[in-house]
């Protein structure tokens, strides 16, 4: 069975969080993932005010109204907000069930402004997951992390586990640039489902730091499993892929909060 | 299932599992792949298209007849390109052509593609055009190469009415209103290799019609299961899977 790193509730029909929920799970179900993250809400802005953030994070927790047991909510969170994104954190994680971060674009994540932000989530025992992409098309976002920023904020937090959203984008340099960071492990969602790309981060990283991710609904699940099916790696290490890893991550958290799985 | 979009020789930025062809043809065989049509990703880049598409039609006839159908790469930006159409043809038997407009620097209103797009429907010979290799966020610096523009495709395929196209990669570049007037053209074909979205294909299914959708995995350069699992991620009745996997290209392959 799967546990999926990087859902949201975009890109999938439906009028409600709750209407993309049941469509997603619907589907999810076709390819064997039993266990979904979502972050972010139905339609997103690049660069988000505190109001947003909040909004966003109530549609995910209206989400997960009915599938407690299939998904678990991460809270959107923003440098550009790190007031607001305390008062989430508390509001959904801390007094809510949520058991991770989502940092997304609009805030380089090498700032120190953010620390504040990564040390609450660690005291929860929260994941935290920053998207990176490294584009050579020069279509980054503003604030858009690349993998080299997330390395100066592991150097500044090197016992927080923390993940590489979309193994930066350019995947060859993605890997190599976290490799020196054992603290850091990698998200392969949200791109294409390119041959090598699994098979490079084993070898490079170990199959302990690298972690499946769909992207969904923007990604079609399929895509995304196979990178990991159809990868020349051991069946133990598609396992920790899969879903080990990402349950280890998650342990911490769920046990805090009596969560059964 | 017949899968209407492989490749084989070497992507040229990085060796890629699958890409001996005795690797890949084991894999495509294992997956239940009765017949895989492939073009050359030396043909991208390499301007002595000619040993290409000789290299092309030797290898696939390794793996006995009809397994490996090859699509040689014809050229129109390159002098006698005529003589390579003619080559594909007459020479190797090919029963279509694949065209990188991108990679050959050339858009698709350009008047030496109409003489192209009239020779192979003169020659009854199936044209396809790949429209994206590489997402354009991870290309290699020195090689950024823009999704090609099927929209002049539309009056083409109006003007001339043997010719037979399927479109692979369609679906990061390609504009959803261009895509619907091909489809309606009923004479061009897409592949589902880079149809993202949840339950993708059956979404591409609504848009375009199951007649108009076929089996596609881009292998080497993606893994081969990403589209054998699309069609399990979608729910596909009534002979539909069936016209998708098989069905759809047979037809088209056997007018070819
Ligand atoms: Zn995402």
């Amino acid at each position: 069975m799967i546990w999926d790193l990087h859902c949201h509730l975009s890109g999938v029909t439906g009028r409600t969080p709750a209407e993309r929920m049941g469509r997603l799970i619907e589907i999810a179900d076709r390819v064997g993932i039993e266990r979904l993250c979502f972050y972010m809400g139905m339609t997103w802005t690049k660069e988000p005010t505190p109001e947003d953030l909040q909004k966003q994070n109530d549609e995910v927790l209206e989400a997960l109204q009915h599938y407690h047991d299939r998904a678990f909510g991460f809270c959107y969170v923003s440098g550009d907000h790190v007031e607001k994104s305390l008062s989430e954190i508390e509001r959904c994680i801390a007094a809510g069930p949520m058991v991770g971060i989502k940092l997304w674009v609009a805030h380089h994540c090498n700032d120190p402004a953010i620390d504040p932000i990564i040390r609450r989530a660690a005291e929860l025992k929260a994941v935290i997951y920053q998207h990176t992409w490294l584009k050579t098309d020069g279509t980054t976002y503003p604030g858009e992390s690349s993998p080299y920023d997330l390395v100066e904020l592991a150097k500044r937090h090197p016992r927080t586990p923390l993940i590489l959203g979309h193994t930066g984008g350019q995947w060859e340099l993605g890997i190599r640039a976290v490799r020196a960071y054992p603290n850091v492990s990698i998200d392969i969602a949200g791109s294409d489902p390119t041959a090598g790309l699994v098979e490079m981060a084993v070898r490079e990283l170990g199959a302990e730091r690298v972690i499946y991710g769909s992207d969904c609904g923007g990604r079609s699940f399929a895509s995304q499993i196979a990178k990991v099916h159809g990868a020349e790696i051991s069946e133990r290490e598609k396992r920790l892929i899969f879903k080990e890893n990402l349950k280890r991550m998650l342990m911490p958290i769920l046990k805090a909060k009596n969560v059964q799985v | 299932m017949i899968d209407v979009n492989v490749y084989l020789h070497r992507w040229p930025f990085r060796r890629v599992p699958g890409d001996e062809p005795e690797a890949l043809v084991a894999k495509l065989r294992a997956a239940g792949v009765t017949q895989a049509w492939c073009g050359s990703f030396d043909a991208l880049l390499h301007r002595d298209i000619a040993a290409v598409n000789s290299r092309l039609a030797v290898e696939c006839r390794k793996f006995g007849p009809g397994f490996l159908e090859p699509f040689g790469a014809v050229n129109p930006t390159l002098p006698d390109w005529q003589d390579d159409i003619r080559r594909c043809q007459e020479t190797h038997s090919m029963k279509g052509i694949r065209l990188h407009p991108n990679y050959h620097g050339y858009k698709l209103d350009d008047p030496r593609v109409v003489e192209l797009l009239s020779a192979a429907a003169a020659r009854k010979l199936l044209v396809q055009i790949a429209v994206t290799m590489e997402d354009e966020r991870t290309q290699h610096p020195l090689v950024q190469v823009p999704h090609v523009d099927l929209a002049p495709l539309v009056a083409q395929l109006e003007s001339l009415t043997a010719l037979r196209v399927v479109v692979l990669n369609a679906f990061r570049g390609a504009k959803v209103d261009v895509v619907d007037k091909l489809a309606s053209s009923r004479r061009a074909w897409f592949e589902i290799a880079t149809k993202e979205n949840v339950a993708g294909v059956e979404a591409l299914v609504q848009q375009v019609g199951h007649e108009r959708v076929l089996f596609g995995s881009y292998a080497p350069l993606f893994i081969h299961e990403s589209a054998v699992w699309k069609l399990r991620e979608s729910p596909l009745g009534g002979g539909q899977l069936e016209a998708i996997q098989t069905g759809n290209a047979r037809q088209l392959i056997g007018a070819a």
